[in-house]
């Protein structure tokens, strides 16, 4: 893989980190990382997706029309968000369950259309994938970590394997708690960055 | 009493921001300033009252009857995208001035989820309210409950940026300013609202 191949792929990991760095998509972020599990599945789906309608807007790009571009955009990501909500009733009802709402939600997930329109729709299909697979991790980290926080702070346990016994602070499995969860990682992510 | 359970349940125990997190990304983006809040809530009760309206008629006399609803996030989205223009162009005809208090904020609204996660939950979430049974809402209901709902939005982001503003003055420590003080006040605001429960 060549070095510019490589930036692209990576720099959404931490140079531009979706949620902490660009600061995106923060409904699911915040809603459905009530634990380390659905975190990562939230993550997961919003990559499929994202990778998806990076591939076909960098490719149909060319031919759209200025005018209705977001409009086609929108709908491209609204198929793929629908092919989801179809394997994913198919294959793990439980957590489309869980994730419920959010998962139709991610069509107006602004990471999505934001990749397709600042990145996607002036790219090859290649380096769109590449930015899609690594916007895309980005995300799922921090939602992963930030839903391993919230578990071990909320519930004591780790990807439901418990540690403690009885109830954690329950205030983080709550909405008060992602807030808050959310606002000192930022602290310590933006600590880490300056250093760097 | 029904429909004043639905308002009460609305506004104060389910915000749609503060125990939903439905809306976050403007929330916490025109937040800054009183006078943006105040026009962006305005265009969200219009938008989120008027979307919800339409894509109920359209879920239950088109997608319904002829067997179509996975097709219901797609033709959603269409729909708030197209209402959102509609809504800006008459707008500027009929009330200039009212557009230009909303103009800005009309074309942010497409991509605010409140508005797509109210209109897909009124048409296939149950909804309990107070002792009753759990139903789907009716028309009446659920127009009701998104104009409650959105109104519910525009309190919380009115008293939020009323909040920033008086943090903006204060002493923040540096790697705290910005969106993480924002947020963990944000917190705090929904804690205060977890008071709430119970209430209906």
């Amino acid at each position: 893989m060549s070095k510019r191949k490589l930036d692209i792929f990576t720099k959404g990991f931490f140079k531009e980190n979706p949620t902490f760095v660009l600061l995106l998509g923060m409904c699911p972020t915040l809603a459905t990382t009530t634990s380390a599990i659905n975190g990562l599945s939230m993550g997961l789906a919003t990559l499929f997706v994202l990778v998806l309608s990076n591939i076909v807007i960098s490719a149909i790009a060319p031919v759209v029309p200025d005018k209705v571009h977001i409009p086609v955009y929108i709908v491209v990501i609204a198929t793929f968000v629908t092919i989801l909500q179809f394997a994913m009733q198919a294959y793990t009802p439980d957590m489309y369950k869980t994730l419920g709402l959010f998962i139709p939600l991610i069509v107006v997930n602004c990471i999505v259309l934001g990749r397709a329109e600042a990145f996607a729709s002036k790219n090859g299909i290649v380096d769109s994938a590449l930015d899609g697979l690594g916007i895309g991790f980005g995300f799922t980290m921090a939602l992963t970590v930030l839903g391993m926080v919230r578990e071990i702070l909320g519930s004591g346990s780790v990807f439901g394997w418990k540690f403690i016994s009885g109830d954690g602070l329950l205030v983080f499995i709550m909405a008060p708690g992602a807030f808050i969860a959310l606002g000192y990682l930022m602290v310590l992510f933006n600590k880490i960055a300056k250093k760097n | 009493m029904e429909y004043f359970l639905i308002i009460i349940s609305a506004i104060f125990v389910n915000n749609v921001m503060l125990a939903q997190f439905l809306g976050t990304c403007p929330f916490l983006g025109v937040s800054n300033k009183l006078s943006t809040a105040t026009g962006m809530s305005g265009a969200v009760v219009f938008v989120i009252t008027l979307a919800t309206l339409v894509t109920y008629l359209i879920n239950k006399y088109l997608l319904v009857p002829f067997g179509l609803t996975f097709l219901q996030t797609i033709a959603f989205i269409l729909v708030i995208a197209t209402l959102v223009q509609m809504v800006e162009i008459v707008l500027k005809k009929i009330s200039p001035s009212l557009y230009q208090a909303l103009g800005i904020f009309l074309p942010l609204i497409t991509t605010n989820c409140a508005v797509l996660g109210v209109a897909l939950s009124v048409v296939t979430k149950e909804f309990t309210f107070g002792g009753g049974a759990a139903h789907m809402l009716n028309l009446g209901e659920s127009v009701v409950y998104a104009f409650a709902t959105a109104i519910g939005y525009g309190m919380a982001l009115i008293i939020f940026a009323g909040l920033r503003e008086h943090l903006e003055l204060n002493d923040v420590p540096k790697q705290f300013k910005g969106v993480p003080i924002a947020l963990i006040t944000c917190g705090i605001l929904a804690m205060a609202f977890m008071g709430f429960s119970g209430l209906v």
